[in-house]
């Protein structure tokens, strides 16, 4: 009889926070600058430099804790990790290790079968980011940009909760969301603005005690996560089955392989020697700052989707796209707010805005085209300046430079021509010269004005309104 | 001497700190140490039952910055510290993962 296995999931999720700045330095985190142009004695490590906490850390880091209801730990501490590597120029990680700032949370997925299931969270703490290394194969050397060290993240230490891929995957948008509807971060898997590590085991079901587990590095979509536990639940039955063990190690997957390898030798001692950092100063969490951060928590998802119900007249698939991420809530509800009607600024996120975005790779916090010019464009449509095929041409445009709808179909001529007599000309012209068509509409083949209506659009370069052309022309066939 | 170090133990610290010792050198540093664990272990004799355990010696706490941007680009001065230097970012030997 073959014997049945569960696996055992936790992750760690490391997140990039939106601040401008470091987490212990005045320099900026922006992204893109050139190598080493956003560094300063803190962020390198020189001796005699004094790190000082930005509060805006604090502040996101506990309004991520309230979100995912931690515990706030009222007295907290930075800690270092020590060890030596090129991309952290101390030869040590600040971070937090016996006093972090959230402990103790947990937040509700829904699991494939349909149910709801608690994700713990076991702790969230603060640390800095290291710089980056790129390597140089002309030279076989390294070379290191100090730009990204400093940058702050919050570690999100889950529970050993999560039995599959599926569920992981819940988490991991669950997170995303919490925390973009925060402004806390953009969390993006690709751009390594959230990074989630896999810590995995496996065991025969029914027994208590875990297996042993390993921790998978470099997974940085959510399909690569997917193959990643997949494969290493594999990799992990297939040694017990051969009556080997698993080794407690760090992993690195190759997505592209499909498999992952080892990643630190044996001689690598990890032994991170943690002590408290004396540079900064303990941090007290006052009932009055809680209060503030509570005081500003936004509406999150859940409520945002249960509003939307109440409030407009929309599918709940549109729903359930549109709040699934913040920046088309945002779009949706700004563009709303100038008067548009929310069905129709929600056939446009769901039409147009979400194939072009598929179509041409474009992250929903990378949309250009502002609520104004949605809203703009949206008048123009009601009021019959212009027709739907020029909408669509005109939000392309929109998509890609944020151009004023009204002052684009002013410049290109684009406007409905309303002028009836022009109309009756151009229609007038299309039937002397479809005798055939018009025939066969006489004749009962209703189709017929389709393609009568198409002459008379092309005849008027797209500009006439096709409702009023339709009409026009059945009047002038029934004479 | 109270606390004897092991030549395993002295290999570790030394793994640990990336310090290549020689067997002088290791004899040393073994002494060296016993000494300060003893003296640490005297520290062990006081009654500490009520004390909070301290991490910073001034009473401070609640020290933050504003999220503003105070730095500028010195990275010329930055490098000016490198041994060697290529396309802006320190060279330093090949490492991976």
């Amino acid at each position: 009889m073959y014997k049945e296995y569960e696996t055992v999931i936790g992750l760690e999720v490391h997140v990039e926070l939106a601040t401008k700045t470091k987490i212990f330095c005045g320099c900026s985190t922006a992204f893109g600058a050139a190598p080493n142009t956003q560094t300063c004695p803190v962020c390198t490590g020189m001796p005699g430099s004094l790190p000082v906490l930005n509060k805006q850390v604090l502040e996101y880091a506990i309004a991520v804790g309230l979100a995912t209801n931690c515990d706030i730990t009222r007295y907290a501490k930075f800690d270092r990790k020590n060890y030596f590597y090129p991309d952290n120029p101390q030869n040590y990680q600040i971070s937090q290790l016996y006093l972090p700032i959230c402990r103790n949370g947990g937040v509700e997925i829904e699991t494939a079968q349909g149910g709801k299931k608690i994700v713990g969270i076991h702790e969230i703490h603060m640390e800095e980011d290291a710089g980056k290394l790129i390597h140089d194969e002309w030279e076989d050397c390294s070379l290191v940009d100090y730009n990204r060290s400093g940058v702050p993240l919050i570690e999100i230490v889950s529970e050993p909760d999560m039995r599959n891929a599926e569920e992981v995957i819940a988490y991991l948008e669950k997170l995303r969301l919490v925390i973009q509807y925060l402004g806390a971060s953009d969390c993006k898997l690709q751009e390594g603005s959230m990074r989630a590590d896999v810590n995995l085991s496996v065991r025969e079901v029914g027994a208590e005690a875990f297996g042993t587990r390993t921790e998978m590095k470099n997974l940085n979509s959510f399909k690569a996560i997917t193959r990643a536990i997949e494969g290493e639940t594999e990799r992990q039955i297939d040694l017990m089955e051969a009556g080997e063990s698993v080794v407690q190690e760090t992993r690195r997957w190759d997505d592209t392989k499909g498999e992952s390898y080892a990643m630190r030798s044996k001689e690598d001692a990890q032994d991170y020697r943690y002590f408290p950092d004396p540079d900064l100063t303990p941090i007290s969490v006052s009932e009055e700052m809680l209060q503030e951060i509570r005081a500003r928590q936004p509406e999150f998802r859940t409520e945002k989707m249960a509003r939307y119900r109440e409030e407009f007249d929309i599918p709940d698939y549109d729903i359930d796209i549109i709040t699934g991420e913040k920046p088309l809530a945002d779009l949706f509800e700004a563009a709303v707010a100038l008067g548009a009607q929310p069905k129709k600024v929600s056939n446009w996120i769901m039409g147009e805005t979400l194939r072009l975005m598929k179509e041409r790779e474009v992250d929903a916090s990378d949309l250009r085209f502002s609520p104004e010019n949605l809203a703009k464009l949206i008048a123009l449509t009601d009021t019959k300046q212009i027709n739907s095929s020029v909408a669509k041409e005109v939000f392309e445009v929109m998509f890609e430079e944020n151009v004023d709808p009204e002052r684009y179909v002013d410049e290109k001529g684009l406007k409905t021509v309303n002028d009836e007599g022009a109309l009756k000309k151009t229609i007038e012209e299309v039937i002397a010269a479809n005798p055939q068509s018009v025939e066969d509409y006489r004749n009962g083949k209703e189709k017929a004005i389709g393609f009568l209506v198409g002459q008379t659009m092309k005849a008027m370069k797209g500009k006439a309104d096709p409702g009023a052309v339709n009409q026009m022309l059945k009047e002038l066939l029934q004479k | 001497m109270a606390n004897i170090i092991s030549d395993e133990t002295i290999e570790y610290v030394g793994i640990l700190a990336k310090l290549e010792l020689s067997d002088e050198e290791k004899e040393q540093a073994k002494s060296d140490m016993g000494r300060m664990l003893d003296y640490i272990d005297k520290l062990g004799e006081l009654d500490t039952t009520d004390v909070e355990p301290m991490s910073h010696v001034f009473r401070v706490e609640n020290v933050f910055r504003e999220d503003v941007v105070t730095n500028g680009d010195e990275r010329e001065r930055l490098l000016s510290n490198a041994p060697q230097e290529k396309d802006g970012m320190f060279v330093v030997p090949r490492t991976f993962e």
